[in-house]
């Protein structure tokens, strides 16, 4: 809300100036006047802009509206991009509302005068496409060429290099000659010269094409191949060619990085679902099919920690993550103490058991949420993505799980490697007799082990919760995929999960853009069996004469 | 004492066998097939709740012959397999009259075997992909002629050239696919600008996927994504879609299974402007409509409930059946499947929705764009009501074939060679 009110005061100051301006430059800056058309007056233009329903008869006026020459234009624009301009139903006024506060405050389209307030009664709004939404942008941004702030300036170039056209061109030429800030002026030169790929002059031609040759710009590639079929001087031609084939090359690595940041994120949700499991099957041997919903437990334990901070989302999944944690873990616990601790040494009593656990949990979930999936919000910080450069952008939920999993992988190993509980804990899974000789509590680490592997299962949860849908089936989703990282890895092992988990991630994306993603999951698992053939115990198994197979 | 023992044991059975034989002369038994659990949870659930209320708003006015409605509901839970299970249930035990049920087209080709061996009546009211008319099924849904095509038809005259076909993987996005393919093509349009791609129920990892439908619309062309993804996938695929910065402005998305109902668990501002192609959206302004959504929150005691097409297809086919019923003065399902074809009630958009030879009905089309509070602007509509064709023009083995179940008696008949496939009752 306050990003719209700074919008409405930039626009403002800018038309002040313009007013304020000589004519010269004011008829820079605006879009030159539709030709045969007498100019009308803002308000006739709004009054028929509310009362028609065709969109194409919509853009005309837009067109008028860009050109009216009133202080107001600027502001009318942007509110009918926002979805922020009405008409009142009793005299067809035209009206612009501020919506931070319901009701809203209307103020009159043509002259800024404020008319009360209204909460949508007696009032319509003036619905427009997406055609008209990118007439509006490109309009809106000629605008902001003569804005104070750089990155409002950057933002207003890259709109126009959109859609170029002789208007435009003059309009960020003019730009140059009175720009200060080296992003915006590389910006307007690259576009420049895209502009200049038009011109008859071979010359000029060959010096654009030279201009753009280290360019990733998806707008400029595609410029640079139309050029080829169209180009008859062969100096232009050949340079042209150099420069498609040096980018190609880079395009080519950059997107090989994509692929390979795909697989490194979907690798990582495989590790962090598969991490707790390779605790509880490495250390006691213990099959647990309820390992899934646990990690649902986490997701759920996510959705309400979000209802009781309704307005605090951004901090809302840091604190989940140890809710989760504690949640899932004594659900573990619990789990362990009341059934699989009489189930020891028999693995197919403790998957059966498990996998009744499993099904009382989904459907205790149902009961208590109802069967549909939950919504859990993203926050500001984890939407959106980081745009490295034109061909490679790594989405933000996805880098930071990428950096939590290994975080909570450092973490485990450090408990295992530094703590008492660690220390007991390998004991135990390399020989449990001679542990139990040494003094170890075996059934208590028995209990800590699988409430610890389900406290990661929880907080795995707490990291899908922001991927996938949040519903009583989340768990049977990652179950097979969370055993499948802990075969390949090798049972107890916490690096063979690690490795294991992101190469199958990184496999299944690189197959997934020639075989498509049904195929590309069957082909890793046939990878797979066809692995345990040959290596039965993973890739790090547990050594030892007493590690059993 | 041992006749006192013998009517201990018997009584509590001659009661029920004496209740239940006067539930069954005093309820009509109507069934709902809708999964109410798993991946297609998100869509169904609504169905059951339209049905529900259908039926308690024909209970107030006196039921029908003069008996009341009785709902029997069951969660086949979005596995296919069940669904056949449980249509076998309600009619071979629940003994229904009528069953309103399923989504998908693999649930509805699941329990097509069991309705056509039991001669059952499903309405079926869902967009689907055609190439289907069975005696026992009333479509009150879209045939791709009355939404798919329709759409196509809008994109190119925003000035699309290169388009993504993006799917479940199943036979409803598998056919369609295949006719908008042969549409696309006969439109001249070229191979290597349409790019078809299919993905798992419940696919939650889209980045490769969004990340290509990136790169394949940055070629210079206007590029457009028709989307037959179904169920709880397209949650993911539109965060993705928001997250990666793909705006609707740049790249549009049309798709044919994602309603109000979808959007209102979404946040639906970043969706913007990206569109749906239905043949109802809550939105559109007719006396009907708007008295309609009034009842329907009072019954839901929800105000910020939504309505969908597939419910208002459901409306339309529970209206055609209490009319088919009260035509043929029985609920015997023979009696009322002959009633049906010619058979008319009024849509919610102001038009009539009429029961055709093929089963199908007539509906009008409309194209609608995203709105930031998850309600759909209509950009487009259709000059009539398009009369729902079951086999597509546009495919080689369909395009002779016509569905007549009033003079031919046969779903599956070809023009050309004269010759009745399929159920044939002639």
């Amino acid at each position: 809300m306050s990003l719209r009110s700074c919008w409405l005061a930039i626009g403002t100051a800018m038309l002040l100036s313009l007013v304020m301006a000589t004519s010269a430059s004011a008829a820079a800056t605006a879009p030159p006047p539709e030709s045969g058309q007498a100019p009308q007056g803002l308000d006739a233009l709004l009054r028929q802009l509310a009362d028609t329903d065709d969109y194409s008869v919509k853009q005309d006026l837009i067109r008028g509206i860009a050109t009216a020459n009133s202080a107001q234009d600027r502001v009318v624009l942007q509110a009918l991009l926002e979805g922020r301009l009405y008409k009142r139903d009793s005299d067809g006024t035209v009206l612009v509302a501020d919506v931070a506060d319901a009701p809203f405050a209307m103020a009159s389209a043509v002259s800024g005068a404020a008319l009360g307030r209204s909460d949508g009664d007696g009032v319509t709004l003036i619905g427009v496409n997406n055609q008209l939404r990118r007439q509006l942008r490109a309009l809106l941004a000629q605008f902001d060429l003569a804005s104070g702030d750089s990155a409002v300036r950057l933002a207003a170039v890259n709109e126009m290099l959109r859609a170029p056209d002789a208007a435009s061109t003059a309009a960020l030429r003019a730009q140059l000659a009175k720009e200060k800030d080296a992003a915006v002026r590389a910006s307007i030169q690259s576009g420049l010269a895209v502009a200049a790929l038009d011109s008859d002059d071979a010359a000029q031609r060959l010096a654009a094409v030279r201009e753009l040759k280290g360019s990733l710009n998806t707008e400029v590639y595609n410029r640079l191949t139309s050029l080829l079929d169209s180009e008859t001087d062969l100096g232009v031609k050949k340079a042209a060619i150099d420069a498609l084939r040096g980018i190609d090359r880079w395009r080519t690595f950059y997107s090989g990085i994509q692929t390979l940041m795909f697989g490194l994120s979907l690798g990582s949700v495989l590790v962090l679902a598969a991490i707790g499991l390779a605790i509880t099957f490495g250390v006691m041997g213990v099959i647990n099919m309820a390992h899934g919903e646990l990690m649902m437990l986490g997701a759920y334990a996510t959705y309400v920690v979000q209802l009781l901070m309704p307005n605090h989302i951004g901090a809302s999944i840091l604190v989940a993550i140890p809710v989760a944690f504690l949640v899932s873990g004594l659900m573990g616990v619990l789990i362990e103490r009341g059934i699989v601790r009489f189930l020891y040494g028999r693995p197919l009593e403790t998957l059966l058991a498990t996998f009744g656990v499993s099904l009382i949990l989904q459907q205790a979930v149902r009961d208590i949420f109802t069967a549909n999936n939950r919504p859990v919000e993203t926050p500001d910080w984890l939407a959106g993505s980081l745009q490295i450069n034109d061909v490679l952008s790594i989405t933000y939920n996805r880098l930071y799980i990428v950096l939590f999993t290994l975080a909570v992988f450092a973490l485990l190993l450090m408990v295992l490697k530094r703590t008492r509980l660690g220390l007991e804990v390998r004991a135990v899974s390399q020989n449990r007799a001679m542990a139990k000789a040494m003094g170890i509590r075996t059934e208590w680490v028995d209990a800590m082990t699988f409430g610890l592997g389900s406290g990661i299962a929880g907080v795995a949860g707490v990291a899908l919760s922001q991927l996938t849908n949040v519903g009583p089936n989340l768990g049977q989703s990652y179950i097979v995929d969370s055993f499948m990282v802990v075969v390949f890895g090798g049972v107890g092992n916490l690096w063979g999960t690690q490795l294991g988990g992101t190469a199958l991630g990184v496999i299944n994306k690189v197959l997934e853009p020639f075989a498509g993603a049904v195929l590309a999951k069957i082909l890793v698992l046939v990878f797979l069996i066809l692995f345990i053939q040959r290596r039965p115990r993973g890739l790090f198994p547990q050594k030892g004469r007493a590690a059993e197979g | 004492m041992k006749f006192g023992k013998v009517l201990k044991w018997t009584a509590p059975a001659v009661l029920a066998l004496s209740a239940s034989l006067a539930s069954a002369a005093d309820t009509i038994k109507v069934g709902v097939l809708h999964s109410l659990s798993g991946t297609m949870a998100i869509s169904e659930t609504t169905l059951k709740d339209t049905i529900l209320m259908m039926i308690d708003e024909q209970n107030k006015k006196g039921g029908v012959l003069g008996k009341k409605l009785e709902a029997v509901v069951v969660d086949p839970a979005s596995n296919w397999p069940l669904f056949a299970e449980k249509a076998a249930e309600l009619l071979e035990k629940d003994k229904v009259s009528v069953v309103f049920g399923c989504w998908t087209s693999v649930s509805r080709k699941s329990v097509l075997p069991v309705f056509e061996k039991d001669n059952g009546l499903l309405f079926y009211p869902v967009q689907y992909e055609g190439e289907e008319s069975s005696k026992n099924v009333i479509y009150t849904g879209a045939a791709p002629n009355q939404q798919a095509i329709p759409a196509v038809d809008y994109l190119m005259s925003q000035g699309i050239k290169r388009w993504v076909l993006a799917g479940t993987d199943y036979v409803y996005p598998r056919t369609t696919n295949k006719i908008l393919e042969a549409y696309l093509k006969m439109k001249g349009v070229k191979d290597e600008d349409i790019m078809i791609n299919y993905t798992p129920f419940g696919q939650s990892d889209w980045q490769s996927i969004v990340a290509d439908i990136k790169k394949f619309g940055s070629a210079g062309k206007k590029t457009a994504v028709v989307s037959t993804i179904n169920g709880d996938a397209n949650v993911p695929f539109y965060k993705e879609l928001a997250n990666q910065k793909i705006s609707a402005e740049d790249i549009p998305v049309v798709a044919f299974s994602v309603g109000e109902e979808e959007l209102a668990g979404l946040d639906a501002k970043p969706l913007v402007g990206h569109l749906a192609a239905w043949n109802y959206f809550m939105t559109i302004d007719t006396p009907a409509n708007k008295q309609w959504i009034a009842k329907w929150h009072a019954f839901t005691k929800n105000p910020k409930r939504t309505f969908n097409d597939p419910m208002e297809a459901s409306v339309i086919g529970f209206n055609l059946w209490v009319k088919a019923v009260e035509k043929a003065g029985t609920t015997d399902t023979e009696k009322v499947i002959a009633a049906l074809p010619g058979l008319e009630t009024p849509n919610l958009t102001g038009g009539m929705a009429k029961v055709l030879p093929n089963h199908h009905i007539t509906k009008p089309v409309f194209i609608g764009e995203v709105r930031a509070d998850g309600q759909f602007d209509v950009v487009w509509k259709s000059k009539g009501l398009v009369a729902g064709d079951a086999w597509s023009d546009y495919l080689p083995g369909s395009k002779d074939v016509e569905a007549d179940w009033v003079t031919l008696k046969c779903g599956n008949y070809n023009k050309v060679t004269k010759v009745c496939s399929g159920q044939n009752f002639k």
